[in-house]
């Protein structure tokens, strides 16, 4: 992918080129509807390629009083929709007048800025999970890069669509209590954290209910690698070599 | 009102701080024909006198709808009414496009009257000769606004613009405190009686008025001439008491007010 493609964007003075890949990137987001709310897991890291290089970012973000984001992707981009909400949410606000932009709103919004970027060939690399609570009801949807969107009672990015999501489709029934959603997605957290090579062993949960936002401080998962199979690896495959 | 030095420019005040052509904006809208609105709780009705050029014409529509949960009367220049529901309504869908979300009402509203702000600010620009009555439902409840030619608009419990409309507001003067708690059946019957009002005479049918529901799980919509006739039917046929199945208090009301059309039923209804 090293080709610039020749549209003009008004940024052939600037010499700047569209996304064509991504440089920071996070990995899986999980999320659940549970009896309360949504819950909203996450790692704290950043990978650099192969290189696992932050650890502290943070990758689940309150918006406004309703709404819970989070993001896996390009950091940046992460970083930059932030500053779209921010001042959605501001000038939201500053009309004061009781009403107030709800999880659907924000997660219909953030929609249409990632289909017109991919439009544009110029992608913001992310995929975003909305979650939010607004007069009783609960609200949990995703987006993708190229603008595919959807609501879901769980949802997951990356590598979580391929090892969590299955657990969610056996485990998840409704009216979860807070300790069985927690329970639940770290059941999913631990399988990616053994399975997905850009996972590190730092999480946070998120939980958002109609009283507001809470983000849980960082802790880590009890892992275990005593398992036979680990123990001679290769019994099972003796190679030449 | 009379001619002076001071009301050829929008943008000219006037010694003592008026601005006439915005005031000369706002004599167009009483000289339009009468447009009630008025609401409870749960629902807005929005009604309006139906007036034709001539008899070989047809008569020109005061009431638009901008989105299934908000409705406009105008009274006044009704091009001007037309050019402002369209702007209405283009940001009513660009919201509901954007946010998956009806438009507060409250938020539209501010945006039409920064419209007519900018009129009665430019020099190559006029104010809009148009007063709307913004009626429509969002998460806060019903609401009923007055979007006037000078930038301002008001909410109300109940109002009424054109010509005799002083008729018709003192009638819902009487009457609006028990407005929030309405049903919707008397709400509508309020609106009739309230058109009636602004009639001064004449005999009221179906097809001198259009009026207009939206309400809590009922999306903006026309009442059919036969509706309206079967609530006409209720009132106009017998002039004094009578116990029309528990809508005592309207008739109270009506009986001590206009009486000179009631009665006169042998013209059938014109349908329009």
């Amino acid at each position: 992918m090293t080709f610039t493609i020749p549209i003009d964007n008004g940024d052939a003075l600037k010499n700047s080129q569209r996304t064509l890949y991504p440089y920071v990137t996070g990995t899986s987001i999980v999320a659940i509807k549970y009896k309360d709310g949504v819950l909203m897991a996450s790692d704290m890291g950043g990978s650099y390629g192969s290189t696992l290089r932050y650890k502290n970012i943070e990758r689940v973000k309150a918006i406004g009083k309703h709404s819970l984001l989070g993001a896996s992707g390009e950091i940046s981009d992460f970083q930059e929709i932030l500053r779209y909400l921010d001042e959605l949410i501001l000038n939201d606000n500053m009309w004061d007048d009781g009403n107030s932009l709800g999880p659907k709103e924000v997660h219909n919004y953030l929609t249409r800025v990632m289909y017109n970027r991919r439009n544009k060939f110029n992608p913001l690399w992310n995929t975003l999970v909305l979650g939010g609570v607004k007069n009783g009801e609960s609200y949990l949807g995703m987006v993708s890069m190229i603008g595919v969107s959807f609501e879901d009672n769980h949802v997951a990015t990356g590598f979580g669509n391929h090892l969590a999501r299955p657990i969610l489709r056996d485990e998840w029934h409704a009216d979860l209590s807070f300790e069985d959603g927690v329970k639940l997605l770290e059941k999913c957290m631990r399988v990616l954290l053994y399975r997905d090579r850009s996972a590190i062993n730092k999480l946070q949960i998120a939980k958002i209910t109609e009283e507001g936002v809470t983000v849980s401080q960082p802790y880590s998962l009890k892992t275990f690698w005593e398992f036979q199979a680990f123990h001679n690896p290769t019994a099972g495959a003796q190679g030449s070599w | 009102m009379f001619r002076n030095q001071y009301d050829t420019d929008v943008t000219t005040w006037s010694p003592t701080g008026r601005l006439f052509q915005v005031e000369y904006a706002m004599e167009a809208v009483k000289q339009g024909s009468a447009a009630i609105g008025l609401r409870s709780r749960s629902h807005v009705v929005l009604a309006s006198v139906n007036k034709a050029q001539s008899e070989l014409s047809s008569h020109q529509r005061k009431i638009f709808k901008v989105d299934d949960h908000i409705g406009v009367a105008i009274a006044g220049l009704t091009a001007d009414g037309r050019v402002l529901s369209r702007y209405m309504r283009s940001e009513s869908i660009n919201h509901s496009f954007t946010y998956e979300s009806p438009l507060p009402v409250g938020r539209l509203v501010v945006r039409l009257a920064d419209k007519a702000q900018v009129c009665t600010q430019r020099s190559w620009k006029r104010p809009y000769g148009v007063g709307l009555l913004v009626g429509g439902l969002d998460e806060s409840g019903a609401h009923l606004y007055y979007n006037c030619p000078s930038g301002n608009y008001f909410e109300y419990q109940a109002f009424a613009i054109g010509s005799r409309s002083q008729a018709a507001k003192t009638y819902l003067e009487r009457r609006f405190e028990s407005f929030n708690e309405s049903s919707r059946e008397d709400l509508i019957k309020d609106a009739i009686l309230a058109i009636r009002e602004t009639l001064q005479g004449e005999t009221l049918k179906s097809s001198l008025c259009t009026v207009s529901v939206l309400g809590v799980d009922e999306p903006f919509h026309f009442l059919d001439q036969e509706s309206i006739q079967k609530v006409i039917d209720t009132f106009e046929k017998v002039p004094e008491e009578e116990g029309d199945g528990g809508e005592g208090e309207a008739e109270d009301e009506a009986a001590p007010a206009e009486q000179g059309g009631a009665g006169d039923q042998d013209v059938a209804p014109m349908e329009i």
